[in-house]
């Protein structure tokens, strides 16, 4: 049971890469998993002498998700050094943006319990991200590490979020709109897994009804979506208590152990680094005209709270339905796709949030990395409509489409799965069955509903589930009626 | 005359008229390094194969455009695929750089034959080039003296002979008091004028690459040569380069010269001053309008200086941490020790004292005093220079306050040592371009006229150095050096 008494303040602050061609600072490629060091120049590792040159795709991409995060954009934004030792790092600092960060102000709404909630959105800033230790067994341990740089230069964008949360859910659910709109704009891929988004957390718990902060923690390492759920809830318990003990709290850095399901503390902020950040003085200030933000804005596509709406609007969908459908944008795509060529967006949506979500989760798979078309699931259903297949039958159809790509037409005629609708051949099926069980017969006129149930049963196990089931229930009754 | 004793347009003429070939200049530099280097002490890496082997191509095609085969060398900063670059460090002593430095490229398609790596104050840190970690570099006029710094080895090479020019970088200094101190002629081009990528950065907004020359228009050429916008360095400043050998006009009749009185004060030499005092005489008797003026700021420049240019620089030296490159302890417990006692080792006490500067300048809590009011200063100075360029053509002043000091005279007084770049300092921090050109001699020294220009007017300032070579002998002459 969460303790009522106190409420918890949590801030987010979520790194994503971006998804330009080439690194921020030079032409190397930012393609994910290729052979250590492979993806190098003498700009990205740090040579003597090398100078960054800023990528203009980072700096659109950074307008535009202001833009849709409600920002304003700077006139005026520079870069800054962030200075500190550590083997990933060449330069041994980071080229980030300080206090003109590019865009600020912003917010974003999530919905929580039904109601519609503001999370404000501090900043949002550009970066380069650093390379990669490869440990021989653990970090303490390990003889020597190895510096993979491929993934040094990759553009980052850092979004900050106002204090605004107030529970590990919020935060969910504002790490699911802000994935959803960087998928939306097409500026990140958003894989938690790969570590093109991640997410730290600033957390500290007070007495409800206080105004006033509590001593935070800033919680590192947390590698999904439930992960940061977890965290959450495990550190506001932790920070309860020890108020509760009487204790105070630390402030401090704390990582999440996946393993253990618990925070422990990294450094306190006596350790904490001083970056002494300073403008990078290779780079020019960057001065944003306004007539490039406008243009940027032309080119925002349909948003996930816009496309929410015009599910609802314009299909009648539930408000569930059309936030799920909007969780990503290839997601709604398919969904859209296929309503170019059918008329009933529930049954669409059922079939996509049912069993087309259920295989992707068990295989983890991306809908668009998934065998089935929308073209594929709409000749389904019209086979469903037509009564050559009942529903029942599509969903062992449907896994046959999943697993091969096959279209339904071809799988059916394989499988020998047409609908038995000719009532000529059922009724005589039918009636034997009746003719066999007298005694349920008696239960059936004696009211016992149950009885129907198991004639419906024993005539589909008869045809293999190919029985036209509304045709069933019809002659069922008829004989049963003693017509 | 030897050949290494000519000039590159001197040279240039001869090439053309196929009196003389590229390797006929390189034979008599590599003669002359022969004879004078373990006096000199210029060079840490010759690269005469190389050299041989790029004097040869352009004999064969025959093609003397621009700069082609003449002998030069560059300033050990300056990375070079394929050839150690040191910045006379021991941290670099066997860091052989995978590119080439824009210069760099553009001095190669030229076909300019490079003999070698030129020494230098450690990290381009000081003004004597006692600082380089290997060996000190004499001064060719008086071998117990200081060549200036910290580009000291390309200053000595040129004014010993041992090659034709040399490219240098200055980022408080470092061309124009050395060549003041080896009576060259030192150009510090306009911040933005020539690209720094691949110049080993010591304070990156203040650095900039720069020639040392014999004379006037062979520093036209050179500038001809290495200036232009480059889209590696987002600070190279995309600006028209006009051909500047059509500056070298002897005539300045009308000109404005302002002389600004803060750089006459009190620490410099009566008799450094009396030079310079009859050379502007002479730029009247030439048709200048001369006039004392004042820059009211100068006496901040140093000390914003030494908040600036170290705090750049304990950034831009914080790479050198021994895990991908150079020196590196193998024999360090852990990654934290491995950073301190590669550093440790790798470093000489100036580069030390300044990154120990720029950490604490930059650190939270003094940024503010230290870092930013250092800025507004910079701001200030960059005014002063403003308001005078509002009536002068070009500003007139010493380049350093003394002659060339002795070896050891100031290496153990830091703050005398800094002393010797009060007049070059400022015109780093404002970016403008300036030249330093022997003006007279002192005691059979050499003494630097300094004269300061407009943004991106080095045109201007060439042509003031020209007409005051042509109507004096103090350009050309040379240091004895105990041989011919």
């Amino acid at each position: 049971m969460p303790n009522t008494e106190y409420e918890a303040v949590i801030g987010l602050e979520v790194h994503a890469e971006l998804k330009t061609e080439s690194k921020i600072f030079c032409s190397c490629s930012t393609e994910f998993g290729a052979e250590p060091n492979t993806q190098i120049c003498p700009i990205c590792t740090g040579m003597p002498g090398v100078l960054p040159v800023l990528n203009r795709k980072v700096l659109e991409y950074a307008i535009k998700t202001g833009l849709a995060l409600n920002c304003e954009i700077a006139e005026f934004s520079k870069y800054d050094r962030k200075n500190y030792f550590y083997p990933d790092l060449p330069k041994a600092y980071q080229i980030s943006q300080y206090d003109l960060p590019i865009c600020r102000n912003g917010y974003l709404e999530i919905e929580v319990d039904g109601q519609q909630k503001r999370v404000g959105i501090t900043r949002v800033h550009m970066e380069e991200d650093a390379g990669k230790l490869v440990h021989q067994g653990t970090i303490t341990a390990t003889p020597y590490s190895l510096v993979d740089l491929n993934r040094s230069g990759v553009p980052l964008l850092e979004i900050v979020s106002e204090p605004d949360m107030r529970t590990p859910q919020e935060a969910r659910l504002y790490m699911e709109k802000l994935r959803a709109i960087l998928l939306f704009l097409g500026v990140s891929d958003c894989k938690m897994q790969e570590g093109s988004l991640r997410c730290d957390a600033n957390v500290s718990v007070r007495p409800r009804g206080e105004t006033r902060f509590g001593t935070k923690t800033e919680i590192k390492n947390m590698n999904s979506f439930r992960a940061l759920e977890r965290a959450l809830e495990f550190e506001i318990d932790r920070q309860i208590e020890l108020l509760e003990d009487g204790e105070k709290i630390v402030q401090e850095t704390r990582t999440w152990d996946e393993s253990k399901q618990a925070t422990f503390s990294m450094r306190s902020k006596e350790e904490a680094h001083d970056y002494r950040y300073f403008p990078d003085p290779d780079l020019v200030p960057v001065v944003v005209d306004r007539d490039w933000v406008e243009a940027v804005r032309e080119t925002l596509p349909e948003l996930p709270d816009a496309a929410r709406k015009r599910l609802v609007q314009n299909y009648g969908l539930p408000e569930y339905d059309a936030t799920v459908l909007t969780l990503t944008k290839d997601t709604l795509d398919f969904f859209d796709r296929c309503m170019e060529e059918y008329h009933d967006a529930k049954v669409v949506s059922n079939w996509i949030m049912g069993e087309l979500n259920r295989l992707l989760n068990q295989q983890n798979l991306e809908i668009t990395e998934c065998k089935v078309t929308p073209f594929g699931l709409v000749s389904m259903l019209r086979l469903i409509d037509e009564g050559t297949i009942s529903g029942k039958m599509a969903k062992s159809v449907f896994e046959e489409m999943f697993a091969t790509g096959k279209q339904p037409e071809v799988i059916i005629k394989e499988k020998g799965m047409v609908q038995i609708s000719d009532e000529s051949a059922l009724e005589p099926i039918i009636a034997r069955i009746v003719a066999d069980n007298p005694k349920v017969v008696e239960d059936y006129r004696n009211g016992k509903d149950k009885a129907f149930g198991f004639f419906v049963g024993q005539v589909m196990k008869a045809t293999r589930g190919q029985a036209n089931p509304k045709m069933v229930n019809d002659i069922l009754k008829r004989i049963l009626s003693g017509a | 005359m030897e050949l290494c004793q000519l000039t590159a347009h001197e040279l240039k003429d001869k090439l053309v008229q196929k009196e003389i070939t590229a390797t006929d200049i390189l034979d008599s530099c590599l003669q002359r390094v022969a004879q004078v280097e373990t006096q000199v002490k210029a060079f840490v890496t010759l690269t005469e194969e190389s050299a041989r082997e790029t004097a040869r191509a352009v004999d064969e095609k025959g093609d003397y455009r621009g700069l082609a085969g003449i002998t030069c060398a560059l300033k050990d900063n300056l990375c070079t695929k394929g050839i150690r670059t040191t910045c006379s460090s021991r941290m670099l002593e066997n860091f052989v750089p995978p590119y080439d430095a824009t210069v760099v490229r553009k001095m190669k398609d030229e076909q300019a034959v490079i003999l070698g790596k030129l020494n230098m104050d450690e990290f381009a840190m000081g003004s004597s080039t006692e600082n380089s970690a290997f060996f000190p570099t004499s001064n060719p006029w008086d071998l117990e003296r200081v060549p200036g710094g910290s580009s000291g080895g390309s200053a000595a090479a040129v004014a010993a002979d041992e090659v034709i020019y040399a490219l240098g970088s200055d980022t408080g200094g470092s061309i124009r008091q050395p060549a003041a101190f080896c009576g060259v002629v030192g150009m510090k081009p306009t911040y933005g004028r020539v690209s720094r990528y691949g110049l080993v950065a010591f304070a990156s907004s203040l650095d900039q690459i720069g020639s040392l020359t014999k004379d006037v228009t062979d520093c036209a050429l050179v500038l001809n040569l290495i200036s232009g916008y480059d889209k590696m360095d987002s600070t190279s400043v995309n600006a028209e380069v006009p051909d500047y050998t059509r500056f070298l006009v002897p005539d300045i009749k009308g000109f404005k010269i302002g002389v600004p009185r803060e750089y006459f004060q009190a620490g410099v030499d009566e008799r450094v001053k009396e030079v310079i005092k009859q050379a502007l005489l002479k730029m009247e008797d030439l048709g200048a309008m001369v006039e004392e003026t004042s820059l009211p700021h100068t006496e901040y420049a140093l000390p914003a200086y030494y908040i600036i240019a170290p705090a750049e620089a304990s950034s831009n030296l914080a790479r050198f941490d021994g895990v991908r490159y150079g020196l590196r302890d193998t024999e360090a417990e852990n990654i934290i020790e491995m950073f301190a006692s590669t550093r440790a080792r790798g470093f000489g006490p100036e580069v030390k004292r300044r990154i120990m500067l720029g950490t604490y300048a930059l650190s939270s809590g003094y940024y503010d005093a230290y870092y930013l009011k250092a800025l507004k200063v910079r701001r200030l100075v960059k005014e002063d220079f403003d308001r005078a360029f509002a009536r002068y053509d070009v500003l007139a002043v010493p380049t350093t306050p003394t002659v060339a000091f002795k070896i050891h005279e100031k290496s153990d007084n830091v703050l005398s040592m800094y002393m010797s770049d009060i007049a070059t300092i400022p015109i780093n921090l404002a970016g403008v371009p300036a030249l330093s050109i022997p003006g007279g001699f002192v005691d059979g020294l050499p003494v630097g006229l300094q004269l300061i220009g407009k943004p991106f007017a080095e045109g201007t300032i060439l042509r003031v150095a020209y007409t005051f070579e042509q109507n004096t002998d103090y350009v050309g002459r040379k240091p004895k050096l105990g041989v011919n």
